[in-house]
């Protein structure tokens, strides 16, 4: 597999796509797809997450620099700047509960129309959801989320495009991997062939479509 | 002792041997200060560990490791990593034997709402409704009233987190229970009366015989 610049995989991400975005509070995301789309002043994204991280962090970029018209994340209270655009009604944000993204995401991968969660029967988040009942019990169908494309991170990648990520990094990457028509991923460093153990990858190369060059080293 | 201390040192009581916790963000975290001797905790974050301990010295911390706060934590001996959808699964599938989380309002019939004030504050619920959803047992930890207006009501004002009751709620006044009969007064905090819990409280109180003293 050959590898591409930042600025490269910005421009495979056009303005209005939907863009599944990995990481946790920044940590796990893929932050130099994220300057790059920042340079590219890209607009009008639907981004897919599990937060909007903090202001001038990971996400937190993407929104500071008004690259966003939509998200679906889980949690914004660590970014106001979110919360303001929110309801200025310059950002619609819809909240979803964070095992309940997951899930759909992991859905949208793995050819599953949806899910059925207890997980929000009542509040808020039910609102629009069908309620099913199996075995007695209630549940919400939450439908599940695919994108256009994937942004994700990972601790090493070979030339292959498997990933290896690194202790909570992980998260949403590897479920998001799965779930979008164009996967761009990109790693703290790149080795051989032959060198990460089959056993020891988390995300088999074959569903990465773009790997970013390796980090410039001063 | 400040309200917190006691809240936390309270609820650290209810910890068992070699179960599966996870402790929301804020006052909750300082509930893992206060683990009793001999009981073996294992501490799971939403973002994907279970194991992680305190936070690295100066230096020393893997931007890779985090909290769910987003706070630097380490990794203890046996300490295992996961994807989100893993660790939601291990929260809704019955492997998380407790969790504890702050509250803004629990209702009489011991419902939460803690994630949203509709207009003011809105952080989004983060896995808050999973774990009340899907936790064996669920502990509120939050003070009793907040600017001296009850938070524990008849009816919830704000939205709510989960249908599912929770599992006890303690504040630096009391201990209590949600139960068929009402929320029911299980503990009083030292020094502390009936009346004045019941009169920092918005929801009738179940009150049976004598109410004892938290233990320390």
């Amino acid at each position: 597999m050959r590898t591409i610049s930042p600025a490269a995989s910005a421009e495979l991400v056009p303005d209005g796509a939907v863009v599944m975005i990995g990481g946790f509070m920044g940590v796990g995301s893929p932050h130099r797809t994220i300057a790059a789309l920042v340079a590219r002043q890209a607009r009008d994204l639907t981004v897919i997450a599990n937060d909007t991280a903090r202001p001038g962090v990971g996400i937190g970029k993407l929104i500071g620099a008004g690259c966003v018209a939509r998200a679906i994340v889980s949690h914004i209270g660590t970014n106001p700047e979110t919360q303001k655009l929110m309801l200025e009604g310059k950002l619609a944000v819809e909240l979803v509960p964070q095992g309940t993204l997951a899930e759909r995401v992991r859905a949208g991968g793995a050819g599953l129309g949806g899910v059925l969660t207890a997980t929000g029967l009542g509040t808020l988040a039910a609102e629009g959801r069908q309620v099913v009942q199996v075995g007695g019990r209630d549940f919400l169908v939450e439908p599940a989320l695919r994108a256009d494309i994937a942004l994700i991170a990972a601790r090493s990648a070979d030339y292959a495009g498997n990933l290896v990520y690194s202790l909570t990094a992980r998260n949403f990457n590897p479920l998001m991997a799965m779930a979008a028509e164009t996967v761009i991923a990109e790693a703290n460093e790149i080795v051989p062939l032959g060198v990460l153990p089959p056993d020891a990858v988390h995300t088999p190369g074959i569903l990465i479509d773009q790997l970013l060059e390796r980090p410039r080293v001063a | 002792m400040d309200a917190k201390e006691l809240i936390a040192r309270r609820v650290a009581r209810e910890l068992r041997d070699n179960t599966l916790v996870n402790l929301g963000i804020g006052l909750p975290t300082m509930v893992a200060q206060y683990v009793p001797p001999h009981v073996r905790v294992y501490f799971q974050s939403e973002n994907g560990i279970i194991g992680f301990g305190a936070r690295p010295p100066e230096g020393m911390e893997d931007v890779h490791l985090t909290d769910a706060g987003g706070a630097f934590v380490s990794a203890l001996p046996g300490a295992v990593s996961f994807d989100s959808a893993m660790s939601f699964a291990l929260i809704r599938g019955g492997h998380l034997d407790m969790t504890v989380l702050g509250g803004l309002q629990v209702d009489c019939r011991g419902r939460l709402a803690n994630w949203q004030i509709p207009g003011v504050l809105v952080p989004g619920m983060g896995g808050a409704m999973d774990l009340v959803s899907g936790a064996r047992r669920v502990v509120v930890a939050m003070t009793h009233t907040q600017k001296g207006a009850p938070k524990i009501v008849e009816k919830l004002s704000l939205p709510m987190t989960s249908q599912r009751p929770v599992t006890l709620i303690v504040t630096e006044l009391a201990v209590m229970e949600p139960t068929p009969e009402g929320l029911t007064l299980r503990e009083r905090a030292p020094g502390v009366s009936v009346r004045e819990i019941e009169a920092a409280t918005g929801a009738e109180l179940s009150i049976v015989g004598d109410v004892p003293e938290m233990k320390q």
